[in-house]
């Protein structure tokens, strides 16, 4: 079979780029890795017709080809390099027909590198409504480029779409003008000899964005900072002189094929949906009254209405296992089974309703192009931090987990503050410490309504941990903003785009893709752990397991039945691996309240703090007096008694210490992970445990102190 | 000189040059040219951001940077 040919989807934000895609491709995408690069890459293949399939590529969303940012130099470290794996067969550039001019920027800038490209006018209606009339053939002439008019939301035009790519394919044609701007031929030589024969302006990119692309060594850098010094070209003036050139021509094409109808009938500018509604969600007091309103509603979806999906998983896993337990014979590989791997599946499933209502709401946010007057209106609060506008969405997406949450940190352009939100984030009280917070919150605060009832006192101290974990990352980021240094001032400009109607079909890709990566990237950790502890739970060094039957058997010769088997699991628990190593950091741990049992769930959730619960339900199920009636964690916990006080295990002071403790803790493996491919050094993840760990060591201390 | 930053809401202005070589070259690349017109529309609560409109759009800045485009008013 013959290679399909690829086609790069290019544009700038809000241009309906994302649109188009869904709509070329349908369910048929897939999210990959582009090679050593940790962004996500979604590929789709659209069926032009019968056999004949093609590879969509969708890139960032980008106002010119020289990057600002992260996750902008993507785009040149593909489009740049022909021998890289994703190098288009052509680009389809898609424009906002209601912004033609800054769109139509771009879309010379690509066609200039020699790629053949079709444009793909997206929007026509809105622009129409506006009064500006485009003449798409007119325009396709002048730029002597195929020209497609689309409604990517709707799906209108596709057909038209079809044939134009299909001719671009055929003839490979790309009308490039050559330099926008003339430099000599010398030097254009020079980069060709030592670079070879490509067109002039790939040239250019090469020598003013060497730094940002992958495809030089070092070696091949020096050269072209040497030629760069010999012929005494200044990229900065050269990008500037460029752009204002281009859209010097472009302002005359658009003024040939467009025919704005206000302008000839003097009409006042029409008042826009857009300028009305950011009347009220700019609005000094309004805005900020708004934006709560919209977190309280995320927070009140996440928190409640994800709990009943949440319980019927939850309920669900139990069935199996208890079904599983009924029909396999009691044997080793039973225990793994249910105990170990399907116990650590389900601590998995339970987190995806919790983590598709947070994503439902941020793409909605987005969507509809509120995101960005929300980034508007705490640009100045969260910069007081040294944070950035920008740091708001890593931050409320955190809330789910901080793994995306880093991950969305690419688009801060400033170096700086993009490490900080990255380095702090972790301190959002992420939903894999709820279930955490739950359990122990229900066992050491009284279930009471206060303040007149309106409030329930549980609710009230799991409101305060998340205000906690955002104060305490605000706190961070202002210290971090004190050590660090800066290399480059950040900037913040940005499109506020006019609102739009959420594209449902979109939202639900985007949750889609989500929670798919969550339980893929997230999961494969989880398992492993679970069944990894599992495993160091029920065997212990030497003969320590079969000695530890024995010794309680001896003990207590009267007893038989469950009482007995209990007996011997708590006896085989504090001998096996796990309870060594529990032993071995109880020292370091006495002065926050903790015990063995406590370490070992503590040194388990080093690794992904949601094994927590299921450590706890796997040391009391194997170690406590159960009364099997009532046999929940909580309860099993409740019961248990501190050998040295007598009184129960869990009080006032124990609790709120792990609160604490887990509120502030770096204990998840995949978010190290992250932060380590997202800064390319080992410096920030270790800088990152250290410092939460600290944070949460001497919190919990205090705490405990304090409070017993 | 006068500069985008010294605008009051609904006042406008054409853009006459920049301060800051770095900031120029994305400013130009987002519709801020010499010769168009910008109209200030927003101040975010305290004061900054701004937003304004410019070649069609509307576009948000800090005001630090916004003191960085000399604006005539004709």
């Amino acid at each position: 079979m013959a290679k399909i040919p690829k086609i790069a989807l290019i544009g700038n934000p809000n241009a309906g780029k994302s649109s188009l895609f869904n709509t070329l491709t349908g369910l048929r995408q897939k999210t990959g890795n582009f090679p050593g690069v940790t962004m996500d890459k979604l590929t789709g293949i659209w069926e032009l017709g019968p056999k004949n399939e093609i590879e969509i590529l969708d890139l960032p969303g980008i106002y010119s080809i020289y990057p600002k940012s992260i996750d902008e130099e993507l785009v040149i470290n593909i489009l740049g390099n022909p021998a890289h794996p994703d190098y288009p067969d052509m680009a389809i550039v898609v424009a906002d027909a209601s912004n033609l001019k800054r769109n139509l920027l771009l879309f010379s800038q690509v066609r200039d590198l020699g790629i053949p490209t079709v444009l793909a006018l997206n929007m026509i209606d809105v622009a129409e409504n506006e009064g500006y009339v485009i003449n798409s053939i007119k325009l396709a002439r002048e730029l002597s480029v195929e020209v497609a008019e689309v409604n990517a939301k709707k799906g209108i035009g596709i057909n038209g779409l079809k044939l134009a790519v299909q001719k671009t394919l055929e003839n490979r044609f790309s009308s490039n003008d050559g330099l926008p701007l003339p430099v000599s031929e010398e030097l254009i030589t020079d980069i060709q000899i030592a670079f070879g024969e490509v067109d002039p302006y790939r040239c250019l990119l090469w020598l003013m964005e060497h730094d940002r692309m992958k495809m030089f060594t070092k070696a091949q850098c020096a050269d072209l900072d040497q030629i760069m010094v010999k012929h005494d070209f200044e990229p900065k003036k050269y990008k500037s002189a460029e752009t204002v050139k281009r859209y010097e021509f472009l302002t005359e094409v658009v003024d040939r094929c467009v025919i704005n109808l206000n302008r000839q009938w003097d009409a006042p500018p029409v008042k826009t949906w857009t300028d009305r509604l950011d009347k009220l969600f700019l609005h000094p007091v309004g805005g900020y009254l708004f934006f709560l309103a919209i977190l309280f509603v995320m927070f009140q979806a996440v928190f409640t209405w994800a709990t009943y999906p949440m319980d019927a998983i939850d309920a669900g896993v139990a069935l199996l296992n208890d079904w599983l337990k009924g029909i396999l014979p009691e044997s080793t590989f039973r225990g793994l089974l249910t105990d170990g791997l399907i116990a650590g599946i389900g601590g998995v499933l339970i987190f995806i309703p919790q983590i598709a209502f947070l994503f439902f709401f941020i793409s909605m946010l987005e969507e509809t192009g509120y995101m960005s007057r929300v980034m508007f209106i705490m640009d100045k609060l969260m910069r007081r931090f040294g944070l950035n506008g920008k740091s708001v969405v890593p931050l409320l997406s955190s809330v789910a987990c901080a793994v995306p949450a880093i991950m969305s940190t690419r688009s801060i352009g400033s170096r700086k503050d993009r490490l900080i939100t990255i380095l702090v984030t972790p301190l959002m009280s992420c939903s894999a410490r709820l279930p955490i917070y739950t359990v122990l919150i229900a066992l050491v605060v009284p279930e009471k309504n206060t303040l007149f009832g309106l409030f329930n006192l549980q609710g009230l101290v799991l409101f305060i941990l998340y205000l906690l974990g955002f104060f305490m990352a605000l706190f961070s980021a202002y210290i971090m903003k004190l050590i660090l240094k800066a290399k480059e001032k950040s900037y913040f400009i940005m499109e506020l785009p006019t609102y739009k109607g959420p594209r449902f079909k979109h939202v639900s890709y985007t949750i889609l893709n989500n929670v798919k990566a969550f339980v893929f990237e997230a999961g494969k950790v989880i398992v492993a752990i679970s069944i990894i502890l599992w495993v160091l739970a029920s065997y212990g060094p030497g003969n320590s397991m079969e000695d530890a039957t024995n010794r309680i058997k001896i003990q207590n010769p009267n007893l038989s039945g469950v009482e007995l088997s209990n007996k011997i699991a708590g006896e085989k628990l504090e001998n096996s691996y796990a309870g060594h190593f529990g032993k071995f950091i109880e020292p370091a741990i006495r002065p926050l309240g903790y015990d063995w049992k406590i370490g070992i769930a503590l040194i388990t959730s080093f690794a992904a703090r949601e094994v927590f619960v299921g450590t706890m339900s796997t040391i009391y199920s194997l170690g406590g007096e159960i009364d099997n009636e009532n046999a929940t964690i909580k309860n099993r916990m409740r019961a248990e008694i501190n050998p040295q006080t007598g009184k129960p295990m869990y009080d006032m002071a124990l609790g709120f210490s792990l609160l604490i403790f887990y509120a502030f803790a770096m204990q998840c493996m995949s978010t190290l992970a992250t932060t380590y491919r997202e800064t390319k050094s080992w410096k920030y993840p270790l800088i990152q445990f250290g410092y939460m760990t600290a944070l949460a060591y001497f919190s919990a201390f205090l705490v405990y102190q304090a409070l017993s | 000189m006068r500069t985008v930053a010294d605008l009051g809401i609904g006042e406008h202005g054409f853009i006459s040059g920049f301060t800051d070589e770095k900031l120029s070259l994305k400013l130009l690349e987002m519709g801020c040219l010499p010769g168009t017109e910008v109209i200030l529309t927003h101040h975010a609560p305290f004061g900054d951001p701004i937003a304004i409109k410019v070649s069609g759009y509307t576009l948000s800045m800090r005001k630090e940077e916004a003191a960085t485009i000399l604006i005539n008013s004709i």
